[in-house]
């Protein structure tokens, strides 16, 4: 597997929909984080960060509310692996998954029958509904125009056309159940084959630059840009069909209500619902969409005010970034401390805090998931914000310490000052301009990185970005992206603000 | 007499030179100690050994009959004051905090503080209403001032002054060096200074102490010094300021 753990941590739309085999076998040490699991009562679902996943979460949300039970729904929390490991250790409850992921990707035995899985499961705590009613598989597909031009029906039919260009996910090239065994399976003759993204892809399909595509069978695009899909006529592709994954300890009436939804979902009324989800850029919109289209009302406030989402989003974000902050803050300054006396430990610090900042941001978080009492949560985001905080509060501190003339230091000294008291009266105050400019400089980064808890499902400002670029939408991106930036500019005002107060009058003037 | 402070043997090496070769000195009580000397002579090194800014590689420092030692020498400290060129002023703190800051750390009482704060004003000639500013505000003849009563807050019985005047200029030089005089006197302080200018060695000290290339090379009065020279050095040294003092 080539792709990187962070792509499975993200769930692309590319690896998203069946995870992936990782290289990184999570330790199992999740059920430790499950000891502080959220409030009992409320159902938390999860959903992988793509729109299909979103709009399935926030069905199963909308169906327990109705039936008054209260539910809360994490979006797009990563991938199989998180959502999977999250839900063993019960840290969230349901989320929909695909019987094909979970038998290739979770129970890594693609010959087990549905009774078989489910026994499997049940070794975990974890019950799986009915079928959903569709199943999305891969797909390949094709120009309407150009598959009915060239009489292409099915893959077998693609034997006949070696001059087709085909422009292949990565992921997709790389699969045990993907292009390579495909190709052998059909004997394909095709050697023009490229590796390109999902999104592009389409792109590049509509301007003629490949002929055939990998695809989702229920991808809203598939509509949109009127392709055909080609019929699997030797069933190649195994059965992906949508399921809820739950916890066997929810309640008999939330697990009653997720089995009512078994089968009421078909290929076409969920590529429609995906198609709304990313025409209205409102996940629970398309929810609402299915539950009118089955007879039952408009969703009662289910669209949230844009202000009332700001509101949240901006709340949840001073958070991450304030704790960090102050976390660092708490830690940064008595490491500067040490630092500034140099030698192999001040030595060890400087490289500690210098390599976690080159780290990036996503990989940090990857490294972070699998620790007992991380997990998915707010405390990996803001664990991830501390160490990024860690390095402009320790090395200013460093610095400006360092930066005593000797003078100063000798007059400290020969008064007869305890170290303590030196350190406390004299050093620190003198330092204060260049510490608090190395908690400014981390205060902004923190609020800028923390649009990264998002991906973790830890909230925030992040949110409405990722959705945005999930859904290729600007506005939304900028919903987020627009008050982080201003946050940034106020964090920074308030710190010129606050340095009035704290740095000592005779170092100002 | 009795010495305040004896070095027996005492010496120093830095990493590539000596810094000051095996020494014996001893400061009298009551007097004022002038070390003389160029650039690189070792004679402020010697001033950091008493004050154990710098360790000594070897010998003993004997303080009012004890023996120095890294467990004495925090308390030591404050029986000791201590003023270098620059004064040395805490930057963050108004003249009166740096002055006080000592006192208040050891809590002691504030009527107490306050009458000995306007004593050291009038014994400096330092205007009490500048104790409310910074080091930044004062001129560098009133730094050295503040600098002097922060070394004599705690009536010190020794004052090391590190060429506390070598950046003034010549006006206020001289007359620092007037008021330096007599609060010596009037104090019957215990001084030990270090200065390059023959002048103000002869003018403050009762016993001057010619050093060179990490050695003591001889002590005694100015008239010692000039009448007896104990070698070419100390001929050489005394003519070549008696030229600069000419030209």
């Amino acid at each position: 597997m080539k792709r990187s753990f962070c792509a499975t941590l993200v769930g692309t739309p590319r690896c998203g929909v069946r995870g992936q085999r990782s290289a990184l076998s999570l330790p199992l040490l999740f059920f430790l984080a499950s000891m502080v699991s959220l409030n009992a009562q409320t159902v938390v679902i999860g959903s992988k960060k793509f729109t299909e996943s979103y709009v399935l979460g926030e069905i199963a949300k909308r169906a327990l509310i109705d039936t008054d039970i209260p539910a809360e729904h994490r979006q797009g929390m990563g991938g199989t692996i998180i959502l999977w490991e999250a839900i063993r250790a019960a840290q969230i409850h349901v989320y929909p998954e695909y019987t094909g992921t979970i038998a290739e990707e979770i129970l890594k035995d693609s010959s087990n029958s549905r009774e078989k899985m489910r026994a499997e499961l049940a070794k975990f705590g974890v019950g799986m509904t009915g079928p959903l009613g569709f199943n999305n598989t891969y797909a390949l597909v094709m120009r309407r125009r150009e598959a009915q031009r060239l009489d292409v029906r099915s893959i077998s039919d693609l034997r006949d056309h070696p001059e087709l260009k085909i422009g292949l996910t990565h992921e997709f090239l790389d699969r045990r159940d993907g292009w390579p065994p495909l190709r052998g399976r059909y004997q394909l003759p095709q050697q023009n084959i490229i590796g390109i993204d999902h999104a592009l892809g389409y792109a590049a399909l509509a301007k003629g630059s490949i002929d055939v595509k990998d695809a989702y069978s229920t991808d809203a695009k598939i509509a949109e840009n009127d392709l055909v899909v080609l019929e699997d006529n030797l069933q190649f592709f195994p059965r992906y069909e949508a399921v809820y994954l739950y916890r066997l300890s929810l309640s008999p009436s939330a697990i009653a209500t997720l089995k009512k939804l078994e089968g009421t979902l078909d290929e076409a009324r969920m590529t429609r619902l995906n198609a709304e989800a990313e025409r209205s850029k409102d996940y629970s919109r398309a929810a609402s969409l299915y539950f009118q289209e089955r007879g039952a009302s408009p969703a009662a406030g289910g669209g949230e005010s844009f202000s009332h989402k700001l509101v949240r989003w901006t709340v949840r974000h001073l958070e991450l970034a304030g704790i960090s902050l102050l976390l660092a803050v708490l830690a940064g300054i008595p490491l500067g401390i040490v630092a500034s006396r140099g030698g192999p430990i001040g030595h060890v610090i400087m490289a500690f805090t210098g390599i976690v900042q080159t780290i990036p941001s996503l990989a940090l978080l990857a490294l972070l998931v699998p620790l007992p009492f991380f997990g998915i949560s707010a405390r990996t985001a803001i664990a991830a914000l501390f160490l990024y905080g860690l390095l402009p509060i320790v090395r200013n501190t460093a610095t400006g310490l360092q930066d005593i003339a000797q003078p100063i230091r000798d007059s400290a000294t020969a008064l007869g000052l305890e170290a303590r008291a030196r350190l406390r009266k004299i050093y620190l105050p003198i330092a204060s301009r260049s510490i608090l400019a190395g908690i400014k400089t981390s205060a902004v980064i923190n609020v800028g990185t923390a649009t990264l808890a998002a991906l973790i499902g830890a909230g925030g400002l992040g949110e409405p970005i990722l959705s945005g670029l999930n859904l290729n939408d600007h506005i939304t991106i900028l919903q987020g992206a627009i008050p982080a930036a201003l946050l940034a500019l106020v964090v920074q005002w308030s710190f010129d603000f606050v340095d009035r107060f704290l740095i000592p009058k005779g170092l100002r003037l | 007499m009795s010495a305040l402070v004896e070095l027996t043997n005492v010496s120093k090496r830095y990493a590539d030179a000596p810094a000051l070769h095996s020494t014996n000195l001893s400061i009298e009580q009551g007097q004022t100690t002038v070390l003389i000397g160029p650039s690189g002579c070792g004679k402020s090194t010697l001033l950091r050994l008493i004050i154990r800014l710098v360790e000594p590689d070897s010998g003993t420092i004997n303080f009012d009959g004890v023996p120095i030692t890294p467990d004495n020498i925090e308390k030591l400290r404050r029986r000791i004051g201590y003023v270098i060129q620059e004064g040395g002023l805490f930057p963050h703190l108004t003249a009166r905090a740096n002055v006080l800051l000592m006192a208040r750390h050891l809590r002691k009482a504030n009527k107490e503080i306050e009458s000995r704060l306007t004593e050291l004003c009038v014994l400096t000639r330092f205007p009490q209403d500048a104790l409310a500013r910074y080091p930044v505000e004062l001129s560098g003849g009133q730094r050295q001032r503040v600098s002097l009563m922060r070394a004599l807050m705690l009536s010190p019985e020794l004052l090391l002054l590190d060429e506390p005047l070598g950046a003034l200029d010549p006006l206020v030089r001289a007359s620092l060096q007037k008021d330096l005089k007599e609060i010596f006197t009037r104090l019957q302080q215990t001084a030990l200074l270090v200065t390059h200018d023959l002048a103000e060695a002869a003018y403050l000290g009762n016993k001057i102490v010619l050093m060179n290339e990490g050695r003591i090379v001889q002590r005694g009065s100015i008239a010692d010094l000039r009448e007896k020279p104990a070698n070419d050095f100390v001929s050489e040294f005394i003519n070549a300021q008696r030229t600069l003092a000419l030209t």
